[in-house]
């Protein structure tokens, strides 16, 4: 993986994803009147950029409040709508900082399958091993095949210590036994993977409370953190996900994989609208170093393809 | 969490009492809520747009049955047209060549090919009982090839033995020697996962196609995806020409609008479903099923079974006035076909009256054209309104002039005429049934024999 410095490589991904978009604003707004036509056609391209029907159309009644058929120019309208989204996103963008209190802190880490919950397991261990924390992680996906494998050789890349059981085993008991070493070995940070699921399998689910559970009895706080996942190619969905997992395990933040692709993570704004959760990091890549906090001006820029004019300078 | 879309069209058609055919205003206002659904539904907006300016043509001035509510007649043109765009039918997988076949996963990461691919292989294996090879070409992701040995263990078929540090073109290589050696029927290439935009990784798998030459390309993607499905399906059909879609996470509670988005810009079929995490989680693709979802979950197929259904009684009520008249002619029957036009032609009508599955299979037994009705319509519209009224009259030269004036032939003006027999013979099948008899028989009761 290049060693670009993140904006870039963030704007570099978004550049990609936003073109559609910025194309169209583009040809919208070479100085036109903003009337209910050019409304209809800026919710569409937010809409198309998966932020949804009722974010998109709140973000854009807001636009039109001050604008509403005045003269209005293409870098004005672009400014305008980063400044929208900037102001929903600002109050989640908060970095995922271990308590030092914790001895360790536990971080367990869900979400459906496949996106992206053991790399960005891997891409944190790096992170704060980096930053000189002393990472544990527990390979909780007993369940698809070569999972616990995957996770080990994250854990050599990083250097950190894996517990792991065998297929199949319980990963509630799993975790609990996870603490119980971290605790001897007097580790900052356990990160606990765990097997996807979807948030409509009530049994599946169930599982995730009793690894919450099973922790408490070694740690009342436990876990410290709960990490949802999303995938950036996910669509409305993502908010049902939030819902659910919210109700069942407490998530108090979230991560944003995938973002190095087309799919343009606007969901993201509609989730920050609706349930406020903070958002801790995005992941741009599959490698080790591709995970980078989550800046909502700059998030906001490059959707709206701000940041693009700037990087082309 | 989403209104469906049946709750959305609710308010619109308080206002729309009246009867007639829809108009423009009345499409329009609906279409604005249908158009809302399919958005909330993640079809992606190009999509979107053309999907409803076909719908509309479809819908603008389309008669409103009696006792069918205009929202129940947009839905039911919506539904068909979703069926219709989606692929009417499933399509297997094609595997007819000289073995050994390969078939090729590609797709963006954790989409789900590895799984696939072992269900796919476990399917073939144990249903078509094929000889199947599994081989993954993933050198990117972690203990990505120890996952698809773990899963052949599993599913009892064969993998590529790992070679540690071989690369994707030469694992495809070694992959179609080791299958022709040991007289494989299929092999399964499951690809590490990319980005669309990755221009080296796009590169490599179509080294890959050219090495592997594989019969069947399938993309592999899930059904949560959002508005970037469109980017994702139509740049890997450009890159390798895609021969499929397999459709994962089917079980999840995703309106699955991706299934239409990805349809849409590629033309490729939807191939399978994989509906779990487990091995024989694998399904068909049925239109229908996901067609409904996308509206907005089951409500909106109960409400087509309704409009079916009483369209059905109003066709049965029709025949029992018939019944009574005692006289049942041409005219009728030409009525009859128009009707059944309307109703999305044969195929549509019989993918929805109840108990018509068996009368369909039929029909696709008997390789009937669904262009059937509107020729047969032509012919009776050829002949004179006294042969109409009284088919004894048609002779042989009659006979004659109608198929040249409607551009048919004589055995077809036969078999209408034989129709119209069978219609009349039924007739009085009907008068015995009774009413009632006859919604119980349904379809089946009603049409002649195929
Ligand atoms: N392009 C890209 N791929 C990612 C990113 N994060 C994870 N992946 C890939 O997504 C796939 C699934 O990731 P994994 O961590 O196994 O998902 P899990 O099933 O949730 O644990 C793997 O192929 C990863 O390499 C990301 O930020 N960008
Ligand atoms: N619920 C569900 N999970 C699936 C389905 N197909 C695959 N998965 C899961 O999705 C995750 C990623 O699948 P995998 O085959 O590794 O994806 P790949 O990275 O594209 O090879 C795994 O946890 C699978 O168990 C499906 O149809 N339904
Ligand atoms: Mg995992
Ligand atoms: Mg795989």
């Amino acid at each position: 993986m290049s060693e670009k410095n993140w904006f870039s490589r963030l704007t570099r991904g978004l550049k990609k994803s936003t073109s559609a978009l910025t194309g169209n604003i583009s040809s919208l707004f070479t100085k036109r009147k903003l009337d209910d036509e050019a409304l209809e056609e800026l919710e569409e391209l937010l809409i198309a950029a998966d932020l949804g029907v009722t974010t998109s159309a709140r973000i854009c009644a807001n636009i039109a409040r001050t604008r509403f058929n005045k003269d209005v120019g293409e870098r004005e309208i672009r400014e305008a709508l980063a400044d929208e989204i900037e102001a929903i996103l600002t109050p989640v963008a908060k970095p995922l900082i271990p308590d030092p209190a914790h001895k360790p802190h536990v971080v367990l880490v869900v979400g459906v399958n496949g996106t992206g919950k053991t790399t960005t397991i891997g891409k944190l261990a790096r992170h704060f091993t980096a930053e000189g924390l002393k990472v544990m992680m527990a390979a909780g996906d007993t369940f698809r095949a070569a999972a616990i494998e995957q996770l080990q050789i994250w854990g050599k890349r990083t250097a950190s210590p894996v517990i792991a059981g065998k297929p199949g085993a319980d990963a509630a008991g799993l975790a609990y036994g996870a603490l119980q070493q971290a605790k001897e070995q007097n580790m900052d940070l356990l990160l606990i993977d765990t097997a996807g699921r979807l948030q409509n399998k009530s049994h599946l689910m169930a599982e995730l409370e009793k690894i919450s559970r099973v922790l408490k009895k070694i740690d009342p706080e436990a876990p410290h953190s709960v990490l949802l996942v999303l995938d950036a190619t996910t669509g409305q969905n993502a908010l049902s996900q939030v819902e659910v997992f919210q109700q069942v395990c407490q998530v108090t933040g979230l991560v944003m994989t995938k973002l190095d692709g087309t799919a343009r993570g606007g969901v993201l704004v509609a989730l920050a609208d609706k349930f406020a959760l903070p958002v801790h990091a995005i992941g741009v890549g599959e490698g080790a170093e591709d995970l980078r906090p989550f800046d909502a001006r700059q998030f906001a820029e490059a959707l709206c393809g701000l940041s693009e004019e700037d990087a082309n300078k | 969490m989403f209104e469906s879309l049946s709750n959305r069209l609710g308010e619109v058609f308080e206002r729309l009492r009246k009867r007639g055919a829809l108009n423009e205003s009345d499409v329009d206002e609906a279409l604005r809520e249908v158009r809302i659904a399919l958005l909330e539904a993640d079809v992606s907006l190009p999509v979107v747009k053309k999907f409803i300016k076909g719908v509309r043509e479809k819908a603008v001035g389309q008669e409103v049955l009696r006792s069918v509510t205009p929202g129940q007649m947009v839905i039911k043109i919506v539904h068909d047209h979703l069926v219709e765009t989606l692929g009417a039918e499933s399509v297997a997988l094609n595997l007819s060549a000289v073995p050994p076949v390969a078939v090729m996963m590609v797709g963006l990461q954790g989409s789900g090919k590895t799984t696939s691919t072992a269900k796919i292989a476990k399917w073939l294996q144990t249903k078509e009982r094929k000889k199947v090879l599994m081989a993954s070409l993933d050198v990117q992701r972690p203990a990505a090839q120890e996952q698809l040995k773990v899963l052949g263990e599993q599913a009892g078929v064969a993998t590529l033995p790992i070679v540690p540090g071989q690369m994707p073109v030469e694992i495809a290589k070694r992959a179609m020697q080791a299958a022709r050696l040991q007289g494989m029927d299929v092999v399964l290439l499951d690809t590490a996962g990319r980005l669309h935009v990755d221009e080296a990784l796009m590169a490599e798998i179509a080294a890959v196609k050219k090495v592997a030459e594989p019969q069947e390309i399938l993309l592999v993607a899930d059904a949560l995806t959002g508005q970037d499905a469109v980017n994702v399906a139509s740049r890997f059909h450009e890159r390798v020409t895609l021969t499929g879609i397999m459709l994962t996470r089917i079980d999840g509670d995703g309106r699955g609008g991706a299934a239409l988005s990805m349809r849409a810009v590629t033309g490729c079929p939807i191939k399978m479903l994989g509906t779990g995490e487990g091995l024989d989680d694998i399904e068909p693709f049925h239109p229908d099923r996901i067609a409904s979802r996308i509206l907005g979950m089951g409500d909106v197929v109960s409400l087509v079974e309704k409009a079916a259904e009483t369209m059905e009684k109003e066709e049965a009520d029709r025949l029992a006035a018939k019944v009574a008249k005692g006289r049942f002619d041409l005219e009728d029957l030409r009525d009859q076909l128009r009707q059944m036009q309307k109703m999305g032609g044969l195929e549509g009508m019989m993918g929805l009256l109840p108990g018509a599955q068996k009368v369909k299979k039929q029909m696709a037994a008997a390789n009937i054209d669904p262009k059937l009705l509107s020729r047969q319509e032509a012919i009776i519209n050829s002949m004179t309104p006294r042969e109409r009224r009284n088919p004894k009259l048609i002779n042989a030269s009659r006979k004659r002039r109608i198929a040249s004036g409607s551009g048919t032939s004589i055995p077809e003006v036969n078999r209408v005429l034989k129709q119209w027999k069978q219609m009349s013979v039924m007739m009085k099948k009907v008068k015995k049934l009774g009413k009632k008899g006859m919604m119980r028989a349904g379809l089946e009761g009603i049409l002649p024999r195929m």
